[in-house]
């Protein structure tokens, strides 16, 4: 790049270099004031720390500035659009968050006497009966902290439920196109993975599924609407089979957001399902969490639910945190404490904000802009099924043929526009996808600016111009890393150069 | 609709451009069976003054521990969080990202990730740690499968001093996989023998420090006699602030530390989101589950992060991946991480000897009242002392006083008459001279 825009800092105007905390350090320099401990004996038996722990000392002007830089390095939904494919970047609101702080429910102890937690317990089951009625099934766990954890819930719970009879099966059976979490859960979870195909509609086809079904197939877990952004239109038929066979049938709910208020999972006879409280119900995704994965269930599966469970009694509360003489709840635990209680704090919020007309119309307005997005883009960018899609469109690299311009080239030119990519290199099932999510919460004005954007970026590829594509993006903080550098001699932890060591 | 930006003119351009009538015409392709022509039978849409009301009526109907003298632990603690926390992990650029696919546009992150692995790292006296887990039950039960990977072996020892849902989590999660889990009865005095139980099939075993009860060991015999084994040694820190005062586990010859970090700038939340981290030997490294952000270049040579040894993680080995995890407690680590730097070296080891310092004085004050047996003879922030009545009783007594006089380890532990006079005290830098008067005096008049 032309140095006519070097600066002597390295900063651009707003766009402010940083250093990270260990090299701004100040010894001695602490940004919290408190009391002296006062005099008196240790009872530590000999095991106090010795040597320094080697941590940055600054000051609190210092910490809330250098963090403040860090987040100007980073886009977010309040940034923009966020079209993340299978991630649902909706707009999360404020008032989740100061409800979540307020003292009576931010500062609750998880161990308190259930006599003080009232409130609370009523939280979480109103919050599990919002969810139970959404998905039109009778029983849920709370407990699980995220979509991947909830699978590994969901599994063992079937697991545990075939064991009670003494059925031990021995595989998943997994379609092509599922996330990754789905044959890591199941393994986790110790069955053996067996893959399905998708048909030319994108679908699972359901002929290799039933061939694939037999008395050793402890669950089939199927994503729906699929990763494609396709509904299973034989989900019914795949339903029916699984039964038959006498095994459980698993959706991942990652995509819940197309269909919720307007289709329930349990009028399509699924057992179990994950519900990322963190896509569909608005709670942050936080650079990577927290999240929270309640798994709604069920009636044969209900018995076999971890632990800990609410239970209404009388006009209050009960918390089940022990299986006690009753066969039921033999998986225990799987999480500490009661699940992720703060995220259920901002579900419920949102839910009562959008109530059963708003929350149809998330899923009526999710669909309508990526059909939108669809209908604009299908002659410019390659669409390998036809539609129309739920709440997310798929695209593949065919439109990029000839061009030298890859996916991955093609996202990174997006970033330079001011759009945050969309998901690329998945799903598996075609080459070189092109995921694209704009959730409800998008304006037609956002999603208009962004066609454009797409259209004459593709322009510009077919141009010939590849060029521009290889060097973008140009404009943030970083340009393209080196990541394979980067696994080749793993630094993952800042250590004091060497001069500064030897001193 | 507040959140909803399309209006009705919207939709039907849209609907138009499409090709379709209506949006129903969108949702042809959901079986007939489970289309329906009604809302869900749930209230309708409500402003954002109707909501708070309906949320603060639930929060009356709590004692908030934040509100009241408050001594409970057992692996949530109630410490005091820096405004400038709170604010900064509030960010919409933090708080509305994803997981850091895209680094060119995610250095933010990156960048506070990398202070994470660091700072823990180095509190911890390891080499290397993850970018975090769910929690610290569940990095407990990672800790336990990574030292199975690692060994090639199944057999697993429990230490009686870790933490009962930490136990009951690590054997849920491996109850499929065939691992041999040998639980050790509830260490209450300390000083359990866990070395005798070790021999070459043992992938691990796992202690916790300050344990269970509170007390504190020296685990570097245990690590020399699992080494000796070719076994793993996992230590468990529940209260993360223990750190700054307490020999690290890095320096007792731990392979594997698993973590709760809730304590560092985290609220409560009745118990989640927390946030769990491991932290491991450089030599394991591959094993490892979760994401790891790495130091590299950029294309102009400048230093930038990037998520790194992916090959390890679902996305890429699906079914051969070292764990599931997916998602995980970004945003908790960053307040981890903000409260960590705000503290730094000397405010850190401040904030430990401050919290040792007042559960002395705590435990001094229980040990002259009449009938109170503190059991303990070492820990850091939280002791079992013996009542001469059942805890569960005397601490409901207590909450009746609006006082949260301590976790009764029948609680977690139910079913064992040993167990039940046996009351798990904690104190923080939050508590006051009046809270420590206030037990006090409740206890004395309840007992
Ligand atoms: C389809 C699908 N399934 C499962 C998951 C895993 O969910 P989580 O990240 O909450 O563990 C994701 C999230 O990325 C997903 O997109």
């Amino acid at each position: 790049m032309a140095d006519v825009d070097a600066t002597l800092t390295g900063n651009r105007g707003l766009a402010l270099e940083e250093a990270v905390i260990f090299e701004q350090d100040s010894p001695g320099l602490s940004g919290v004031d408190l009391p002296e401990p006062g005099p008196g004996n240790d009872r530590l038996g000999g095991l106090g720390r010795t040597g320094a722990i080697g941590l940055p000392g600054l000051s609190e002007p210092q910490v809330v500035r250098h963090y403040l830089r860090l987040s100007r390095m980073n886009y977010g939904i309040d940034s923009g659009l966020y079209p993340l494919g299978s991630c649902t970047m909706k707009y999360n609101p404020r008032l989740n968050e100061r409800l979540a702080r307020l003292p009576g429910l931010g500062g609750l102890h998880p161990l308190q006497p259930t006599s003080t937690v009232h409130g609370a317990l009523e939280l979480i089951d109103t919050c599990a009966h919002w969810l139970k009625v959404l998905t039109g099934m009778p029983g849920i766990t709370m407990a699980p902290a995220a979509g991947a954890h909830g699978e590994l819930v969901g599994l063992m719970t079937i697991r545990a439920a075939l064991e009670a009879r003494g059925d031990a099966r021995k595989r998943v059976l997994v379609p092509e196109s599922a996330h990754g979490t789905n044959p890591a859960s199941a393994h986790a979870c110790g069955y053996a993975v067996e893959t399905i195909a998708a048909n030319v509609r994108g679908r699972v086809d359901v002929g290799a599924l039933k061939a694939k079904l037999d008395v050793d197939v402890a669950a089939i877990m199927l994503t729906n609407p699929n990763t494609c952004g396709l509904f299973e239109t034989d989900i019914i038929e795949i339903a029916d089979a699984v039964h038959d066979a006498g095994a459980f049938f698993y959706c991942d709910g990652a995509n819940f957001n197309a269909i919720v208020g307007r289709v329930r999972p349990g009028d399509l006879g699924i057992d179990c399902m994950h519900l990322n409280l963190h896509k569909t119900f608005s709670t942050p995704h936080g650079g990577g969490g927290p999240g929270s994965g309640p798994v709604v269930l069920s009636a044969p599966l209900v018995p076999y639910a971890p632990l800990p469970v609410v239970e209404r009694r009388g006009d209050g509360f009960a918390l089940v945190e022990h299986a006690g003489d009753s066969s039921a709840h033999p998986l225990g635990r799987v999480k500490g404490f009661h699940g992720q209680f703060g995220m259920f704090v901002r579900a419920l919020a949102y839910m009562m904000s959008l109530g059963s007309d708003g929350l149809k119309q998330v899923a009526e307005d999710a669909v309508l802009n990526a059909n939108y997005l669809l209908a604009c883009l299908k002659d410019t960018l390659s669409v390998p099924f036809e539609g129309p899609c739920m709440h997310e469109v798929l695209f593949d690299d065919s439109f990029l043929k000839d061009t030298g311009v890859t996916t991955l080239d093609f996202a990174k030119a997006m970033i330079d526009e001011g759009f945050h990519p969309m998901t690329m290199y998945f799903p598996l099932v075609v080459h070189g996808a092109l995921l694209m999510e704009p959730t409800e919460t998008e304006s037609k004005a956002t999603l208009d600016q962004f066609i454009r954007t797409v259209k004459g970026l593709a322009e510009r590829a077919r141009a010939g111009d590849a060029r521009h594509f290889k060097e973008a993006p140009r404009l943030t903080p970083r340009r393209r890393l080196d990541e394979t550098a980067a696994a080749r001699n793993p630094v993952l932890v800042w250590r004091p150069p060497p001069a500064q060591a030897a001193e | 609709m507040r959140y909803l930006p399309l209006t009705d003119g919207d939709r039907r351009e849209m609907l138009a451009a499409i090709g379709v009538g209506s949006v129903d015409d969108l949702f042809v392709d959901v079986p007939q069976e489970a289309r329906r022509d009604r809302p869900v039978e749930l209230p309708e849409h409500l402003g954002e003054m109707e909501v708070e009301h309906a949320f603060a009526a639930m929060a009356a109907r709590n004692l908030s521990a934040a509100d009241v003298p408050s001594f409970l632990g057992a692996g949530a603690y109630g410490h005091h969080v820096p405004a400038a926390v709170d604010h900064l992990i509030q960010r919409g650029e933090f708080l509305t990202s994803y997981t850091p696919y895209q680094p060119e546009v995610s250095q933010g992150t990156l960048a506070y990730l990398f202070e994470f692995q660091t700072q823990v790292a180095l509190i911890t006296g390891m080499e290397v740690a993850n970018a975090s887990l769910y929690d610290g039950a569940t990095a407990c039960a990672e800790a336990v499968t990574m030292a199975a990977r690692i060994t090639k072996r199944k057999k697993v020892v429990l230490s009686g001093g870790l933490h009962p849902h930490y136990r009951e989590v690590t054997e849920t999660m491996t109850r499929f996989l065939g691992i041999e889990m040998a639980a050790a009865e509830p260490d209450w005095r300390g000083g359990e023998d866990l070395a005798s139980g070790v021999d070459d099939g043992t992938a691990c075993v796992v202690v916790q420090n300050p344990a269970f009860f509170g007390h504190l060991t020296d685990f570097t015999p245990l690590a020399d006699a699992c080494h000796a084994a070719g076994a793993l040694l996992v230590v468990v820190v529940t209260e993360v602030v223990s750190l700054g005062a307490v020999r690290p586990p890095g320096e007792m010859g731990a392979d594997i530390v698993a973590v709760e970090g809730q304590s560092l700038g985290n609220a409560l939340n009745f118990g989640g989101p927390t946030v769990g981290v491991l932290a491991a030997r450089q030599k394991h490294l591959r094993q490892m589950p979760g994401r790891l952000v790495g130091e590299t270049t950029d294309v102009d040579g400048r230093r930038g992060f990037v998520l790194t040894l992916s090959t390890r993680e679902q996305h890429i080995r699906r079914e051969k991946a070292t764990s599931n995890i997916c998602t995980n407690a970004g945003l908790c680590a960053l307040a981890f991480t903000i409260h960590l730097t705000l503290l730094g070296e000397v405010g850190f080891a401040r904030l430990a000897a401050l919290n040792h310092a007042r559960a002395v004085r705590l435990a001094d004050r229980l040990a002259g009242i009449d009938g109170i047996d503190v059991v303990n003879d070492t820990f850091f922030n939280e002791f079992t002392v013996r009542l001469p009545k059942p805890a569960l009783a005397v601490v409901d007594a207590l909450a009746d006083r609006k006082i949260l006089g301590g976790v009764p380890v029948a609680r977690l532990i139910p079913g064992r008459a040993e167990l039940e006079p046996l009351l798990l005290v904690a104190v923080t830098e939050a508590n006051t001279e009046a809270h420590i008067d206030a037990l006090t005096a409740a206890l004395r008049e309840v007992l």
